[in-house]
């Protein structure tokens, strides 16, 4: 394996006497699409900022293409970002925004204008050149944002809640169009969002980040099916989570009480801990005709139609504090009020340590 | 009743209309005067007074002083005001509330005191009574107005910006001159126009700290002693219209709303 692009190392930050990061160590590789998704306050930002040298943090180090970058500034490492709001130069036309970069390099003015041209085109708006910012629409103003940081070949691009301000269609939009760029580039990206479907989208490698700590990290596919923690298992996509506790653990297998009844699972966790059992709406079956395992009945309380599939909220008849999250076809003739059988496949539980 | 209170208000605002205004209006109308008196009747209109303006060497070198002392004195304190409003508007300063008080606190201090406190000052520096000298005191009650104005327009929106310049390589007096201040550009030259207006007006620091070389408002001055004369109105009227100018320019570039 290649020497990681970005290489962040026990990084700790303090606002004053508030901890916003934790001991985080995280690598990127080149040529990666990274997501930063957390909640508000769980320091996604605070760690982008170090990686643009906008804060240096309170401890740790980061290196970027092997050079220590910790305490650079913006303006000498190899990173530049797009912000949430754009920040582009009111006074200035969209080619001189685009030129800057090259500007600030010494570039001369014919080879700056051409490719800022081609920066440009590659976002979708070689036309754009001669307008002013305010001229364009915020989509457009995001893809000059985008050409701006591009155009001066960083060794990583970082973006900042880039599609927070699009409304949502023109975000599932933009959305396709920076993977599309992303590839035909090749620049490593580093994006922070709170919205897991963007998350889902666009990551080559996801980092989920709470209260100034990464829970988890991985393909989005594998962060989605195999959470590592409760945490990641709620904030990326839904779940129905069940409360337990490991009674019995022998040779990779352990029998996990639930106030449903006990079921075995592989896992390797000591008889005691307390654990919660997680499964994914779409793997959770309704009726008698179901998987291997048997959840109880559940008492419908809702039923949201969704398009493509309806979205079943349910209360465990055995456990009142145990709330079901179901996706059903849209064909299903479920009612609120039903009771209702529910099982799951035992390969469709996810365990997770408490 | 309705009809009756329009016509009430409407006088009501013509007089002080009239009260603010009446006093500029008789003196560019006598200034008008072609006879030697400015006083009721009026004689003219004739422009008699205005050409023995302009022919007098003492008023029209004052008005070129003046117009020297109000252009490089605004530019000194609006370029001084604007660093320091950067400073403290990007920078966490300590005690930045009462360093920010203290720096428009001139604003309330009458400009006697501060000609006397100059006048004093340059006494014992040894620095002699010329233009310089009235310049640096229009300086001084200049820079915290132009603090304020460009202060007051220096927002958070402006910090990204700035940041991206940053990050895309350019050094800090590049980002200061090349996205700051053009982005800050409508305070700033508010800031500077006001300033000149005051300076261009103002009469008592330059009185205190001129000698040879002085300014108009008190070249006007040493016309008055003489009594009065359509000419003094004439060069009355003159300074008006500059400030009138001056002022209008200041309007333009304050209320002028860019589009984000």
């Amino acid at each position: 394996m290649s020497a990681p692009l970005v290489d962040i190392s026990s990084v700790s930050h303090r606002f004053g006497q508030h901890t916003v990061l934790k001991n985080v160590s995280l690598t990127i590789e080149p040529g990666s699409y990274t997501i930063l998704l957390g909640p508000s306050g769980s320091g996604k930002t605070t760690l982008l900022s170090i990686l643009g040298g906008f804060v240096t943090p309170s401890e740790g180090k980061v290196l970027i293409r092997g050079e220590d970058c910790t305490a650079v500034p913006p303006a000498k490492r190899p990173t530049t970002t797009v912000f949430q709001d754009y920040a582009l130069f009111p006074h200035m036309s969209v080619g001189s925004n685009v030129g800057f970069g090259l500007r600030m390099q010494g570039v001369d003015g014919a080879t700056r204008a051409a490719r800022a041209r081609e920066a440009l085109a590659l976002v979708g708006l070689a036309t754009a050149f001669d307008k002013k910012p305010h001229q364009l629409s915020g989509g457009q103003r995001q893809r000059v944002a985008l050409a701006r940081a591009l155009v001066v070949e960083p060794a990583v691009l970082l973006l900042d809640e880039p599609l927070g301000a699009l409304d949502l269609k023109l975000r599932r939009q933009m959305q396709d169009e920076l993977k599309a760029i992303q590839k035909r580039v090749g620049t490593a990206f580093i994006h922070v969002t709170h919205d897991q479907e963007e998350a889902m989208a666009l990551a080559d490698h996801c980092v989920v980040m709470n209260d100034g700590r990464i829970e988890d990290e991985g393909p989005p596919e594998r962060v989605y099916a195999r959470p590592a923690t409760r945490f990641s298992a709620t904030f990326m996509g839904e779940s129905t989570l069940i409360a337990g506790t490991v009674t019995e653990a022998k040779s990779g297998k352990i029998t996990v009480t639930t106030k449903l009844g006990s079921l075995s699972l592989p896992g390797t966790l000591p008889a005691g801990s307390t654990v919660a059992l997680a499964v994914r709406p779409e793997h959770l079956v309704l009726g008698t005709a179901g998987g291997g395992v048997a959840l109880g009945m559940a008492k419908v309380s809702d039923v949201v139609f969704q398009g493509s599939f309806k979205r079943m909220l349910g209360t465990s008849t055995t456990d009142p504090a145990l709330h079901f999250i179901a996706k059903v076809p849209a064909a299903s003739a479920v009612q609120p009020g039903d009771v209702v059988a529910v099982s799951c496949d035992a390969g469709d539980i996810i365990l997770l340590a408490d | 009743m309705r009809a009756f209170i329009r016509v009430v208000s409407g006088l009501y605002a013509l007089a002080i209309y009239g009260f603010i205004f009446l006093p500029v209006v008789v003196l560019v109308l006598f200034s008008l005067q072609a006879t030697s008196f400015p006083i009721p009747p009026f004689t003219g209109p004739s422009l008699r007074w205005y050409e023995a303006v302009l022919a007098d060497t003492r008023l029209t070198s004052a008005l070129v002083n003046s117009l020297l002392v109000a252009v490089v004195s605004s530019a000194a304190a609006v370029t001084l005001g604007f660093l320091s409003a950067w400073g403290f508007a990007r920078f966490a300063l300590p005690g930045s509330g009462l360093m920010r008080g203290l720096i428009t606190l001139p604003l309330t201090v009458s400009y006697l005191i501060i000609g006397m406190g100059l006048l004093v000052l340059f006494n014992w520096a040894g620095v002699p009574k010329s233009l310089t000298a009235a310049g640096i005191g229009h300086v001084v009650i200049n820079l915290p107005l132009c603090f304020a104005i460009v202060y007051s327009q220096m927002g958070d929106h402006q910090i990204n910006i700035e940041r991206a310049a940053r990050d895309l390589g350019a050094l800090e007096w590049k980002v200061l001159l090349l996205i700051t201040v053009p982005v800050m550009a409508p305070a700033i030259f508010a800031g500077f126009f006001l300033s000149m207006t005051f300076s261009w007006d103002e009469f008592v620091i330059s009185f205190l700290l001129t000698r040879f070389d002085t300014t108009l408002p008190v070249e006007i001055w040493n016309l008055l002693r003489s009594g009065l004369n359509p000419k003094t109105n004439a060069v009355g009227s003159l300074v008006f219209a500059v400030s009138i100018v001056l002022v209008v320019l200041f309007e333009l570039m304050l209320l002028r709303r860019k589009p984000a």
